[in-house]
């Protein structure tokens, strides 16, 4: 096939990469837009078989690979439950940074097949393409690898932080800038294992400082990356349709990474830079006066709820940690059965990566149409009669709103306070992540049950039926 | 005086940039998080990449570090490709219209 005809075919492949995100603009049209995707994944991977030509016996092997990977993948996708969603894009980060770094390498051992040049005389151009898609992509590896074992509770989600971290951070990325010099003004390969260790280091320790319910910043911006990295090899491979994806993605991930930094009103440094939840915690234990709340049962909240004529629900990362989707919509169910209007407010950072919480409740069978934004749903709280708080905290803290000296300030909340009562279901009353006490807990129209979310809302289920 | 291919692939690069500024802006807040499983899929394309690493040099010599590095980044970006495109399909799955409740 000549270069010409497989460039166009790139071309076409980046096109319905395209049409697969423009897609995803409306459910209706989603799953049109996915096989977009498909279809345009299936267009490279048949071109560029097409335009190597030479089948050898390596063809076999790259065959045996493709499949084990492919079965790998789709057991992972049919296995996988949706609450694990965000360890699980995480992980596929770093698959797809680890293997920019690998064919970056494997472009620099076998510079010919590549059309790069000679081993010790490669391009200029592409090595400094090599470099940047190396260093990025091995920082994609090691911090999704981070994010994962956070996510996935196997290391601590509180932030590690120790003295001088952000100068050997700096440091570290200068000495990728001067790396990538030496390597290209000097051709010795040893340069370029360096830098590929840094940056294995660089992401290790980007993501260390960064606590559990910054996630969604986290795997964003990880997503972003692996995009830029893709991008990097395809300004060496001078393929069209890694560009072009390679800057979809980066900057699709660079967007939600900025819909989640504001969707906390911090900026993105703050967030990047770590250690957020971690200092507060000490301040808000030594203030610690026992203040009154009302504690409440099954039994009361039933009662609250068959009385009303409208319920918000306000799930957060609790409903996902307790797994209380199904029981919440068989709860809402019942409600619904007695005439009693039923809505979910979504906060933008509720969960571990963004849209988390639609996700479980579509899986739960929930209609999307219920499910309003925060922007869309904050007003109609004030007519609401009840609030069904699952699993959320920081979200609905007035505070945001009246203290300038919290933390959270400025964060925008779902206005959760001016329901005629709330019911806040979580397992006790330790604060949430930010660290600092819900003023919501003590309001007189708040009742605080006190229980496991998904126990509870089968409990309130049970009662409502009676 | 000719200009560089690489002028070429840079404007392609900084035009898609817009593009996927534009194009996930409209993607609607509850199909975030297929949005970053798909995407995850479709930068798996760098697979072409790892083919090419994977199919090249001499037939004699399948296994040299470079083949098989092309090897290890083929099966990674499979298991990427396979699984962030049927998990995506899951999901969407889930957001069909119901019907309303009787």
């Amino acid at each position: 096939m000549s270069a010409n005809l497989s460039a166009i075919f790139y071309l076409i492949s980046g096109f319905l990469f395209i049409l697969a995100l423009r897609g995803l603009s409306s459910p209706e049209t989603s799953r049109q837009g996915n096989f977009f995707g498909i279809l345009g994944m299936v267009i490279a991977i048949t071109v560029t078989f097409l335009s190597v030509g030479s089948f050898s016996i390596g063809l076999i092997y790259v065959l045996i690979f493709l499949l084990v990977g492919g079965l790998i993948g789709t057991f992972i996708a049919y296995k996988i439950p949706m609450t694990a969603m965000p360890e699980l894009v995480a992980g596929f980060h770093s698959l797809v940074g680890l293997s920019a770094v690998f064919v970056a390498i494997s472009a620099f051992l076998n510079p010919e097949a590549f059309n790069l040049g000679s081993p010790g005389d490669i391009k200029l151009a592409s090595l400094i393409e090599m470099s940047i898609g190396a260093a990025v992509g091995a920082i994609t590896f090691s911090g999704s690898i981070i994010a994962f074992l956070k996510l996935q509770g196997i290391m601590s989600g509180s932030p590690i932080t120790f003295k001088g971290q952000h100068f050997l951070n700096a440091l570290l990325l200068i000495s990728i800038i001067i790396l990538t010099y030496l390597l290209c003004s000097s051709q010795i390969s040893n340069f370029f294992w360096i830098l590929i260790a840094v940056s294995f280091l660089i992401g290790f320790l980007l993501i260390i400082p960064i606590g559990g319910a910054d996630m969604p910043v986290v795997i964003s911006m990880l997503n972003s990356y692996s995009g830029w990295a893709a991008a990097g090899i395809g300004f060496t491979l001078e393929n069209t349709a890694l560009i072009i994806t390679g800057a979809l993605v980066g900057s699709s991930g660079a967007i939600l990474s900025y819909i989640m930094c504001k969707g906390m009103n911090r900026s993105f440094f703050n967030v990047i830079l770590g250690g957020f939840g971690a200092t507060k915690q000490s301040a808000s234990t030594e203030n610690k006066e026992q203040r009154p709340v009302k504690n409440g049962n099954a039994e009361d909240a039933a009662f609250l709820m068959k009385n009303a004529s409208s319920v918000i629900i306000v799930p957060g990362y609790g409903m996902a940690v307790a797994q209380a989707q199904h029981a919440l919509r068989e709860m809402v169910d019942t409600l619904k059965k007695n005439d009693i209007k039923v809505t979910y407010a979504i906060h933008p950072v509720a969960g571990r990566m963004p849209g988390h919480m639609n996700v479980l409740l579509a899986e739960a069978n929930v209609p999307y149409d219920e499910v309003f934004e925060l922007e869309e749903i904050n007003n109609d709280f004030a007519n609401a009669d009840v609030a069904f708080v699952i699993g959320a905290n920081d979200v609905t803290n007035p505070v945001a709103k009246t203290d300038p000296q919290s933390p959270i300030y400025g964060m925008p909340v779902l206005d959760v306070e001016k329901c005629k009562s709330v019911l806040f279901v979580k397992r006790s009353l330790s604060p949430g992540y930010a660290g600092i006490d819900n003023e919501l807990f003590y309001k007189d129209n708040t009742l605080m049950l006190f229980a496991d979310a998904k126990k509870m809302t089968e409990d309130i289920t049970k009662n409502l039926k009676n | 005086m000719e200009i560089d291919p690489f002028i070429f692939r840079l404007s392609i690069f900084i035009l898609s940039i817009f593009i996927g500024y534009y194009v996930v802006w409209s993607v609607t807040p509850s199909l975030h998080t297929p949005l970053m499983s798909v995407t995850n899929a479709i930068s798996s394309v760098i697979i072409v990449g790892a083919i090419i690493a994977g199919l090249a040099g001499r037939s004699d010599n399948v296994f040299t570090v470079s083949n098989i590095l092309g090897f290890l980044a083929i099966s990674l970006a499979a298991v990427n490709i396979f699984g962030g495109f049927l998990v995506t399909q899951r999901m969407l799955q889930m957001y069909k219209k119901k019907k309303k409740d009787k």
